[in-house]
C-alpha cells in the first residue's frame, strides 16, 4: 500500500503524503496559513478549517496571496 | 496656507462607505524593487493601494508576496480581478481576494481584448450584479461609455472607475467629454482608472470633476518613480482644486486684461 498521494498544486503536480490535512500541507510548504488563501478544488476552505480538511488523490488545490499590480 | 483653506472647502472622498483624504489611489505593480514602490507610494499621499491576487510561488514564497512591504495598517488594500477574461474567473479572484480578510472591496476587471484591455462590458455587468449580491463593494473598471455606466451603477457598484486611455499606455485624457458626461449623471462616485501617463494628464482628468484617479504604471515606469508620485500628488490637488475654482469661460477673441480708459492720445 502506498503512503503518498499525487495532487495538483497550483498547476504542479506534486506528491504528499496520504492523510495530511490542508494545514499540515501549508506547513510542508512551509507557508503561514495567515498569508496565503487556500482553494481546494475549487471550494474556498477558511482558515479555522484548514486543520479539517484531508487531502485526497487527484485534488486540485490552489494557494494564492496578494503581489504587485494595478 | 491657502492650499489648506482650498482642502477644507473640499468633502472627504467616499466610497463604499469608507472615507479618505487623498483622491490618488495607487497601484503596486511593475517596480523595479519593493523599496522604490514603498516610497513612491509614500510620495503620492494615496491611502487606497491595489494589489493582484496570483499563485504562492512554492519555491521562493518569502519574495513573492506584496503584503511583505506593505504596512496594511497604514493602506486600504483594494484588491483587484485583473487577468481576467470571463465574468466567472473574475468571481473567484473576488472571492479570494476577501478571504484574505482585508475588506469586501473589489477592484473588478473583467478584460476582452488582449491587446487593448479593454472591458467586456457584459461580462463586467454579469460579475458586477454576483458580487454586489454576495455583498462585495464593487469598483468597476469600464470604458467611457455612459450607457454601461449608468448599469454598472444601477447594479449596485460603489463606484464607476471609467478609464482615461487603455491600462499601462500612457495616452493620457483621451475622451474629456465621455468622462465628465459619465460624471455629471452618476451618483455613485466616479474615478478614473489607467492611461494617465504625467502629471498634466492627472490634473486634466481632475478638472473634469471627478472624484478621483487610480493609476500604477505613470508612477512605476517613471523615470524616477518617487519623484513622479509627488508630481500626481500635486495635479490631483491643483486639478481638484481647479475644478471647484470654477474655470473662467473659454472666448474665441481676446478681451484686455487692463482699462481701455486712460490711454495716451
Amino acid at each position: 500500500m502506498t503512503d503518498t498521494i499525487d495532487v495538483t498544486i497550483n498547476g504542479e503536480s506534486r506528491v504528499v503524503a496520504a492523510g495530511a490535512t490542508l494545514l499540515e500541507l501549508l506547513a510542508s510548504l512551509e507557508l503561514d496559513p495567515r498569508a496565503v488563501v487556500v482553494e481546494h478544488n475549487r471550494v474556498i476552505v477558511r482558515r479555522p478549517n484548514l486543520s479539517g480538511v484531508t487531502v485526497a488523490d487527484g485534488d486540485a488545490i490552489e494557494l494564492v496571496h496578494f503581489v504587485g499590480g494595478g | 496656507m491657502s492650499t489648506a483653506v482650498e482642502a477644507l472647502r473640499d468633502t472627504p472622498f467616499t466610497v463604499g462607505g469608507r472615507t479618505f483624504q487623498s483622491r490618488l489611489m495607487v497601484g503596486t505593480g511593475k517596480y523595479q524593487d519593493n523599496e522604490t514602490m514603498v516610497h513612491a507610494i509614500e510620495a503620492s499621499g494615496a491611502e487606497i493601494v491595489t494589489v493582484a491576487v496570483r499563485r504562492v510561488d512554492l519555491d521562493r514564497t518569502k519574495e513573492s508576496g506584496v503584503l511583505h512591504h506593505l504596512d496594511t495598517r497604514k493602506y486600504f488594500l483594494l484588491a483587484n480581478t485583473a487577468g481576467c477574461y470571463t465574468a466567472q474567473d473574475a468571481v473567484r479572484y473576488a472571492r479570494l481576494a476577501r478571504e484574505a480578510g482585508f475588506n469586501d472591496f473589489i477592484k473588478l476587471e473583467v478584460i476582452g481584448d488582449q491587446e487593448t484591455l479593454l472591458p467586456d462590458v457584459q461580462g463586467l455587468l454579469d460579475a458586477a450584479r454576483t458580487l454586489v449580491r454576495e455583498g462585495f463593494k464593487v469598483l468597476a473598471y469600464t470604458n467611457e461609455d455612459l450607457v454601461t455606466a449608468l448599469r454598472l451603477e444601477e447594479a449596485g457598484c460603489a463606484a464607476v472607475m471609467p478609464l482615461a486611455s487603455p491600462i499601462g499606455s500612457g495616452l493620457g485624457l483621451l475622451n474629456p467629454y465621455g468622462v465628465r458626461t459619465i460624471k455629471r449623471r452618476l451618483k455613485v462616485p466616479v474615478v478614473v482608472d489607467a492611461g494617465v501617463g504625467t502629471a498634466s494628464d492627472a490634473c486634466l482628468t481632475m478638472e473634469q470633476g471627478v472624484d478621483g484617479i487610480l493609476m500604477n504604471t505613470a508612477l512605476a515606469a517613471a523615470r524616477d518613480p518617487v519623484a513622479m508620485a509627488h508630481a500626481m500628488r500635486l495635479a490631483v490637488e491643483a486639478g481638484r482644486g481647479a475644478y471647484l475654482a470654477g474655470r473662467m469661460p473659454r472666448r474665441e477673441v481676446a478681451v484686455p486684461s487692463s482699462p481701455l480708459e486712460g490711454l495716451l492720445d
